[in-house]
């Protein structure tokens, strides 16, 4: 296998008894789309956590390109170009759509930040609503965050991780919370905003069409372990993934 | 949209010190005090808008002051502007010791370290008989550049002194709350996780508007000595501290202006409490202070600030 963008190596993970990570290996390449699948307490969301330095592991390494990130903060992270959105999405209650943005932009755009550059100023503006617009929620601008519907909120938490140069975007459960007439659309557009980018995408999802459509490699978690590492079709037809997580012929 | 800013505080300048005018004394130097008073709410304000409140910001309040009169009194500096620097530039230094260690805390622990550093403070200074101990110390009065004024052109100068530091740093604090670093301000008092992984530090988000609250309470704490004359143990003790708060809240986080209008406001009505109701003002202001916060839940600031959303 050539060398990925991010290649995790033999790492383990327990929390007390129960361990959450069994050398887990993986290695992804640059511009690939991986999908993470499982049932509840597999070791996905673990993984998604240890990659973008929420949890530290035990022990193995996780390479991003030639540094080693295991360990590291999440912010020291997301410097280097690893970006992620969450499953519940994380947002800023109290500021409007744009002011999110806009901290995403401001954030990202330049690392000293200011104590004097205006945040709202017309250049800082002008890039949030690009992205806004990119992402089919300019619309929703001047609203605060509890007043939108969970497909924009999602939109909203991706386009922010999207704000920054993103080498590889972690999605963990991208359509949960999601209308089922929005899934579709809302993938789409994830999608073609980071293929058109040549980012690196990994995904956690329960929804098997999903799996299908959008991704080129799916890894199959079970107790921690990695059951199957493949293109989906394969994946799916594996004995040991309809045992123990889509429960039978997908 | 800046010049606009520098419009309003030039504007403001101008009004406050015209007070100078027609104010009599005594209502100048009620004006200065809350002035003064009001720097070190500021403080407490940029702290509120990341999500934690200083129970014991009379800490920096108290080392202004007593830095201000220990510079006077050992090494003879009369000079105001030397004083104030020279209290904000220790305040500072304190901050910055003090800032990161406490960054790391929220809530109630952040509330109750800080008062615990305003009263260790304060117990130390009443034990310190070498620097006045809890009688204090007597400040003398301050020169303007060599100008040495008396009588009414003192308090006068004292006052549009006053004004015009308010004035500057006003603006300078409205300018960082609407900087990138003054969203992120706001952004992990709402969500610190989200602005952790956009790549920023909340550690130093925390520490830098602590330190900034330390030099306004320095400055604050030096304009009132200076007012007063006179500086004791009780600048840092748990009360003045709480009065700080009281204003905090008050004001709300929103607007600078109202920071000052609602220190204002609070020696106003504890003046006029205490000479009408001389045994049960603290009464009064706690009934003022329910119909604010039952009236405005976001504080004075809101009724001037055009954005939605947000809790005091």
């Amino acid at each position: 296998m050539s060398a990925g963008v991010l290649e995790v190596r033999d790492v383990q993970k327990s929390f007390g008894a129960v361990t959450a990570a069994k050398d887990i290996s993986v290695s992804v390449p640059k511009g690939a789309i991986y999908s993470l699948i499982g049932s509840n307490g597999a070791g996905k969301t673990t993984f998604v956590n240890m990659v973008t330095g929420y949890i530290k592991p035990d022990s193995g390494e996780i390479n991003f390109g030639s540094r080693n990130i295991a360990g590291l903060a999440p912010r020291l992270i997301t410097r280097l170009g690893i970006h992620r959105s969450f499953q519940i999405a994380q947002l800023c209650n109290e500021l409007t759509v744009e002011e999110n943005m806009l901290l995403a932009g401001a954030i990202h755009h330049d690392e000293r930040l200011s104590f004097f550059r205006h945040a709202h100023s017309a250049d800082a503006r002008e890039r949030a609503m690009a992205t806004l617009e990119r992402f089919h929620i300019a619309e929703h601008r001047n609203r605060l965050i509890p007043e939108l519907s969970g497909g924009v909120k999602k939109l909203l938490d991706i386009a922010m991780a999207m704000a920054g140069e993103t080498q590889v975007m972690l999605l963990d459960e991208p359509t949960s919370g999601v209308a089922a007439d929005e899934k579709f659309p809302i993938m789409d557009l994830v999608i073609e905003a980071l293929r058109a980018e040549g980012v690196t995408v990994i995904f956690v999802e329960h929804d098997m069409e999903i799996v299908t459509r959008y991704s080129e490699r799916v890894l199959a978690f079970y107790d921690g372990q990695i059951i199957a590492d493949d293109t989906p079709d394969e994946v799916l037809l594996d004995e040991k993934v309809q045992r123990y997580v889509t429960g039978g012929p997908a | 949209m800046r010049y606009i800013l520098f419009l309003y505080a030039a504007i403001a300048f101008v009004v406050l010190a015209a007070g100078s005018i027609i104010l009599p004394d005594w209502a100048m130097f009620l004006f200065a005090m809350a002035l003064a008073k009001g720097l070190v709410c500021l403080g407490i304000v940029a702290m509120m808008r990341g999500g934690v409140v200083s129970f014991g910001q009379g800490l920096y309040y108290c080392i202004g002051a007593y830095t201000a009169t220990l510079a006077a009194n050992l090494w003879g500096v009369s000079d105001i502007f030397a004083l104030t620097l020279f209290s904000s530039v220790v305040c500072l230094i304190v901050g910055m010791i003090f800032g990161p260690m406490l960054a790391t805390y929220r809530g109630i622990f952040f509330a109750m370290l800080t008062l615990a550093l305003s009263m260790v403070l304060y117990g130390t200074l009443s034990k310190m008989s070498v620097i006045g101990g809890s009688d204090g110390l007597n400040i003398g009065s301050p020169t303007f550049l060599g100008w040495a004024p008396e009588g009414r052109d003192l308090q006068t100068a004292l006052y549009i002194y006053v004004v015009a530091i308010v004035v500057i740093t006003g603006t300078l604090m409205r300018i960082y709350f609407d900087s990138e670093q003054g969203l992120i301000t706001l952004a992990t008092r709402d969500n610190e996780l989200r602005v952790e992984y956009l790549g920023a530090s909340v550690r130093k988000v925390m520490a830098y508007n602590y330190t900034f609250a330390a030099v306004l309470g320095g400055l604050g704490g030096t304009i009132a000595v200076v007012a007063l004359g006179h500086v004791d143990p009780e600048f840092a003790f748990w009360t003045t501290s709480g009065e700080f708060v009281f204003v905090a809240i008050l004001a709300g986080y929103m607007s600078v202006p109202a920071v000052f209008v609602a220190a204002i406001i609070l020696e106003v009505v504890r003046s006029f409490s205490n000479l009408y109701f001389p045994n049960t003002w603290q009464l009064s202001l706690g009934i003022f202070l329910l119909i604010v916060i039952v009236t405005l839940p976001n504080g004075l600031g809101s009724l001037l600030s055009r954005r939605k959303g947000g809790k005091t």
